[in-house]
């Protein structure tokens, strides 16, 4: 049942969630805005990665960056329309965009309409994993980077409070945009693997219930955390994929069970920490000195 | 003239079933300041709760209104007490509340296709498709209703608020929840009261809006374009849900009769962001402003 070519498969689509996901961390745990729309920026990636391949003959790698950096373009011109507008506002216009994008591929006859567009060049699952590690390793550390960076402090600083950043001299809004289009560049280049993957696309794949599976994940994970992100998109991918003999039922407990984390624990899993080498020795340490402590005490 | 008016009428009915359902949207905005995503489901179980009150009980039209009205009212309160109460005691941040919304309509939306099943259903068939004519119009049976039991539901909600007490406290807590709260006003049977009187208008448009087409799990992407209404209209306000509802029903079916009707949703969409971009309170919308 567990045969080598199936856990290949569900690791190659864990990595395509994880890409989206870590854009979307960007966006929503470091930079504090939520978007029920990256569907969209993974559909407009992966519809001009699938037509780069097919109709241009593009090399995958090449025909990646250039669904990515659409997408990116596109994420521009929406942030510039909408990244002005207060609170709910903006998650509700990314809902709209999102839905829009899919109703136009629908509309669309070059890009095959609801049908969707089938016949994409697809890889051998071993050499396609290695495509995706590799990415999403590069993808990983160029996160890290940017979230340690003067950066990524003035993002975290936006999301904790906007009006005092602003006060300080942060550029409230070239940094939202930023981390906007950066998502959307992660987005865009996780379309392009799921297209290649799969081998058609179809514009049902992206509705809005994917790019709510998306934020969940990132809020299942924790918000303002990069391996919380990375153990969601594990989490999130695998056990839909094992409970599989439960189909109808999965999406049932998968909806109680957001209810349940927004209810219970809504800082996620990692809850704005991160899992390393230096936090888990810190841990020990903790540990250990807080077991001196309290001999010191009693003595 | 005679068919533009005939489309006026078409628009008119779809228009006022969605302000039943964006007025739901509207109440909750306006008390507790988040987009109630869930609000799609409750309007689909409400469709099923009356196909079922017609077809297994077969109860008589009116009486399966009522049911599926206080059934929707019914699940809309218990919604709110186990996905948002908690919430609300914590003040957690608005965006919470939409996830968990959106936790809720995914559930709700599988429990109906794990346990009644993903196939469309239609209802029985009660009224005469034969349609009224008035001169050279004809108006379907369905039609009339759906714009008369719509215009009642909405009067009733609309003297609820403006003239009785439990109004009064509404519209006090809309504007200031705490100070209505100091004041006297509790704060926890308001949000009962809003639910239950947006379930069960859910309920009785779900009914409505299944009798005009048919009754499916995901018919909660169909009422989306209710809450765009309630956006167009400006999110929390009565009146605006309904002049947006009626303004988006009459919209969508002139875009139909140009020939644009796989437009259509889409239409919608773009009506809801051009709204956000140019004037994100929409027509009659409350300002909201970031504190420091």
């Amino acid at each position: 049942m567990f045969s080598w070519y199936y856990i290949s498969g569900i690791l190659i689509l864990t990595g395509i969630n994880l890409l989206t996901v870590l854009g979307l961390s960007l966006l929503t745990g470091f930079t504090g805005l939520f978007s029920f729309g990256h569907a969209g920026f993974m559909a407009i990636g992966a519809y001009t990665a699938a037509t780069m391949t097919m109709q241009f003959h593009m090399p995958l790698l090449l025909a990646l960056l250039l669904g990515g950096v659409v997408s990116m373009l596109v994420s521009l011109i929406i942030g510039r329309l909408t990244l002005n507008l207060k609170g709910d506002y903006f998650c509700i216009a990314t809902l709209g965009f999102g839905e829009a994008t899919r109703l136009i591929l629908d509309n669309v006859q070059y890009f095959g309409g609801s049908r969707g567009l089938p016949g994409i060049p697809t890889y051998e699952n071993n050499e396609y994993l290695a495509i995706v590690v590799f990415i999403n390793v590069l993808a990983i550390v160029a996160m890290v980077f940017l979230i340690r960076s003067r950066h990524g402090r003035n993002m975290v600083a936006i999301r904790e409070e906007e009006l005092a950043s602003q006060a300080i001299g942060i550029n409230v809004f070239r940094y939202k945009i930023t981390s906007l289009a950066i998502s959307a560049l992660y987005a865009g280049v996780a379309g392009g693997l799921m297209a290649h993957y799969l081998g058609y696309i179809q514009p049902i794949m992206f509705q809005l219930i994917k790019s709510t599976e998306l934020t969940i994940i990132v809020i299942f994970g924790g918000l303002g955390s990069i391996t919380g992100s990375v153990i969601g998109a594990i989490v999130l991918t695998f056990l839909p994929e094992v409970l599989r003999t439960f189909f109808q039922w999965r999406l049932v407990v998968y909806g109680a069970a957001v209810i349940l984390i927004m209810i219970t624990r809504p800082q996620g899993l990692m809850g704005g920490k991160e899992l390393n080498l230096k936090a888990i020795w810190r841990w020990v340490k903790r540990r250990r000195g807080g077991a001196e402590n309290d001999s010191s005490a009693i003595s | 003239m005679s068919s533009f008016l005939q489309q006026v009428i078409n628009g008119l009915s779809i228009g006022s079933v969605y302000a039943l359902m964006a007025v739901g949207y509207s109440l909750v905005y306006s008390i507790m300041n988040f987009s109630n995503f869930a609000h799609g489901g409750v309007i689909m179980l409400g469709a099923y709760i009356g196909l079922y009150a017609l077809s297994l009980l077969s109860l008589p039209f009116v009486a399966a209104l009522v049911v599926a009205a206080f059934g929707a009212g019914l699940i809309a309160v218990v919604l709110e007490k186990i996905a948002y109460s908690p919430l609300r005691r914590r003040n957690a941040p608005g965006l919470y509340f939409i996830i968990s919304a959106m936790g809720a309509s995914i559930f709700l939306e599988n429990f109906v296709v794990a346990t009644i099943g993903p196939t469309f259903r239609t209802y029985p068939q009660i009224f005469d498709s034969k349609p009224f004519m008035i001169g050279d119009i004809a108006l379907g049976r369905i039609d009339v209703l759906m714009f008369v039991i719509s215009a009642i539901s909405l009067g009733i909600l609309m003297f609820i608020i403006e003239k009785t007490k439990v109004g009064l406290a509404i519209r006090a807590t809309s504007y200031s929840a705490k100070g209505s709260a100091f004041m006297g006003v509790n704060v926890d049977w308001i949000i009962f009261v809003i639910f239950i009187l947006g379930g069960m208008l859910a309920g009785v448009a779900g009914m409505l809006f299944g009798m005009r087409y048919t009754v499916y799990p995901q018919i909660g992407i169909i009422t989306n374009k209710s809450f765009i209404a309630a956006v167009f209209g400006g999110l929390g306000s009565l009146p605006g849900a309904v002049v947006g509802s009626i303004l988006l029903g009459l919209i969508e079916t002139f875009a139909s009769v140009a020939g644009y009707s796989t437009y259509r949703d889409l239409i919608a969409f773009a009506l809801l962001i051009l709204i956000l971009v140019v004037r994100p309170t929409g027509l009659m919308g409350k300002a909201t402003e970031d504190k420091a």
